[in-house]
């Protein structure tokens, strides 16, 4: 087979106009993909669960609504993967923890619902740490994600899943969600596209919530155009999240190729320089020079209490985590256990038992933390402390949103790292996320794209775009342009340049 | 017993908190996490140089209040439904383990 007629090979965009032509189908694009998967995710390991019959009879119906002559969306039949922090009904949902092992939702996220009703096919559902708490996809309790430019290689996380099955060609699209970065360290290191919208701008109706007050869903991708399109479908008001914006989604379509003379271009002075991996700093410094000659005006902006940002988020997601994680009680769905050698335990004891066996290290640890920053005497020093940084960081923006049009920075200050090298120094692993937490904290968009390979190590780094809140419009106007240009000089896209992935269903195949 | 004012946590502090916090530790763990748990709260602690100062805290990216939907009769989950997770069940209820002890 050549690649111009593997289906997994094409974008998102490229697949839904063969299928918009009659060129292919659904069936076949959606079992091109599961047969994609069956070859190599015994590698990968980007899914906790693939659901055949359900995709492929998805993408029979969406055929069948296509051949009674129905107007469909655009990206229609194009199959997509699901982070399994979303609720699926009939699909196991576990957020990759003990705790929610086997458990099948009774009911859709608004964003499946709306993948449901435009006929894109749930391939299954994508590997993640443990209820979105870390940056490797090492804290899933069914064990990590290898990122598919080096099997040895962390995948990021927590969405290492989405952003791998999307580099491994096991699926055009995913969603992910992004509480800290978990969509967009993923991007970076994977050499895909993720976004992270505006907060409220996507429906958390049925997300798993970590961190209510920085959660966000949004799409995993590799190309621009395409996160556009999945944007548009899935953003939007509802009446089922009290905190969803009740405004149209911003113009993310119409903002595609534009133009970007005159646009200013601000480069924040703390999320760069110390402690970030020299070939990162090449590739981004590359992109700056790219944006120029496209008209661009970059400006230098500081915003001081971003380096406030990182302890503020470590204070913040705790406590709100330790919180949200409290329904996990053994009562009503989810693992019980009873403590050993006790006879009639109280649920109080079942309760405790329970949220020993089901929950991991990093679980354990944050709900103590947050614990600890909520209780009595501690409240005002920490969690009150960590609020007001909260409103400098917003302020911050506001002001730099005031001298410039969008913000970026590298997405990460280093390419994949390998297996085990931050996995018991939780500081160093919460650093992953350095530079792309202060947009969750101050609630606006931010969109990660590859920028190229880190001289280093030939690992892909990543460029994050910051735009004011509901202007997430101006993400894609920069993304797709940079997008573009660094394609020109690369003779294709980045994810061309990753190796060659083994069968890993033995020899013989 | 409250958490210590020492702001590295013993070991004991952590044994405190997961006990509020529902979740039985074991030895191996209390001796992990304590000292993990100082060295991050250690790095945290940088927020509380604006403690004093005349900020108001910030909650919410997207500032909402009052956000309600029209009162009207929407499908819910059935009985099987909401059920359809639940470790135990009897009579079409969740079945939980004691909540009272024998001498309450």
């Amino acid at each position: 087979m050549s690649s111009e007629d593997d289906l997994t090979r094409l974008s998102a965009t490229e697949l839904a106009e063969r299928l918009a032509a009659g060129d292919t189908t659904s069936v076949q694009a959606t079992q091109a993909h599961l047969d994609r998967i069956a070859d190599v995710d015994g590698n990968v390991h980007a899914f906790l669960h693939v659901d055949v019959d359900g995709a492929l009879e998805q993408a029979d119906a969406v055929d069948r609504r296509r051949a009674d002559g129905e107007l469909l969306h655009p990206l229609a039949g194009v199959p997509i993967a699901v982070k399994d922090l979303l609720a699926t009904k009939g699909m196991p949902t576990t957020c990759g923890s003990r705790m929610l092992e086997g458990w099948i939702p009774p009911y859709d996220a608004t964003v499946v619902e709306r993948l449901r009703a435009a006929g894109l096919p749930i391939l299954g559902k994508t590997n993640m740490d443990e209820f979105a708490m870390g940056s490797s996809t090492e804290h899933s309790a069914y064990g990590p994600t290898r990122n598919p430019w080096n099997l040895g290689r962390i995948p990021g996380g927590s969405g290492g899943g989405s952003a791998a099955a999307v580099a491994a060609y096991e699926a055009p699209l995913a969603i992910g969600t992004d509480t800290g970065g978990s969509i967009r360290q993923p991007g970076a290191v994977t050499g895909t596209v993720g976004v992270k919208p505006t907060y409220g701008g996507v429906s958390r109706y049925g997300l798993v919530a970590l961190a209510s007050s920085l959660d966000q869903a949004g799409p995993v991708t590799r190309t621009v155009r395409d996160a556009a399109l999945l944007h548009d479908l899935i953003g939007g008001h509802d009446p089922r999240d009290s905190t969803s914006i009740d405004a149209p989604v911003p113009p993310v379509l119409d903002a595609l190729d534009g133009d970007l003379t005159g646009l200013r271009v601000g480069v924040v002075t703390e999320l760069g320089g110390e402690g970030y991996q020299p070939g990162v700093r090449a590739r981004f410094e590359e992109s700056l020079e790219l944006l120029t000659k496209a008209g661009a005006e970059i400006v230098e902006v500081s915003c001081p209490s971003f380096t406030k940002a990182l302890a503020a988020y470590y204070l913040i997601l705790p406590s709100e985590a330790s919180s949200n994680l409290a329904r996990f009680d053994a009562m009503r769905f989810g693992l019980r256990v009873g403590p050993e050698g006790v006879d009639a335990p109280s649920a109080e004891q079942v309760m405790a038992a329970t949220r020993a066996a089901g929950f991991g290290s990093e679980v354990k640890r944050r709900i103590i933390l947050g614990t600890y920053a909520l209780s009595s005497g501690y409240y005002d020093a920490y969690y009150g402390s960590a609020q007001k940084v909260r409103t400098l960081i917003s302020r911050e923006f506001d002001a730099a949103f005031g001298r410039t049009d969008v913000l970026v920075s590298p997405t990460t200050p280093t390419t994949a790292f390998e297996f085990g090298a931050k996995l018991d120094d939780p500081l160093a692993m919460y650093l992953n996320d350095v530079a792309t937490i202060p947009a969750n904290l101050a609630g606006v968009p931010g969109l990660s794209l590859p920028i190229g390979l880190a001289d280093e190590d030939g690992l892909p780094s990543g460029l994050q775009v910051l735009a004011p809140a509901m202007a997430d419009d101006r993400l894609y106007r920069v993304g797709s342009v940079l997008e573009r240009l660094l394609e020109e000089q690369w003779g294709g896209p980045l994810l061309g340049r990753a190796p060659e992935l083994a069968s890993s269903t033995g020899v013989g195949r | 017993m409250s958490v210590s004012d020492d702001p590295a946590l013993s070991r004991d502090d952590v044994a405190y908190l997961a006990g509020l916090a529902r979740i039985d530790l074991t030895d191996a763990e209390l001796d992990h996490l304590a000292p993990q748990l100082g060295v991050i709260l250690d790095s945290v602690a940088v927020v509380g140089e604006v403690a004093d100062a005349d900020i108001p805290p910030m909650s919410h990216a997207v500032p909402t209040s009052n956000v309600f939907r029209a009162d009207e009769v929407r499908p819910g989950l059935t009985h099987e439904e909401a059920l359809s997770g639940a470790p135990q069940e009897e009579q079409q209820r969740f079945s939980v383990p004691r909540i009272l002890t024998e001498e309450a």
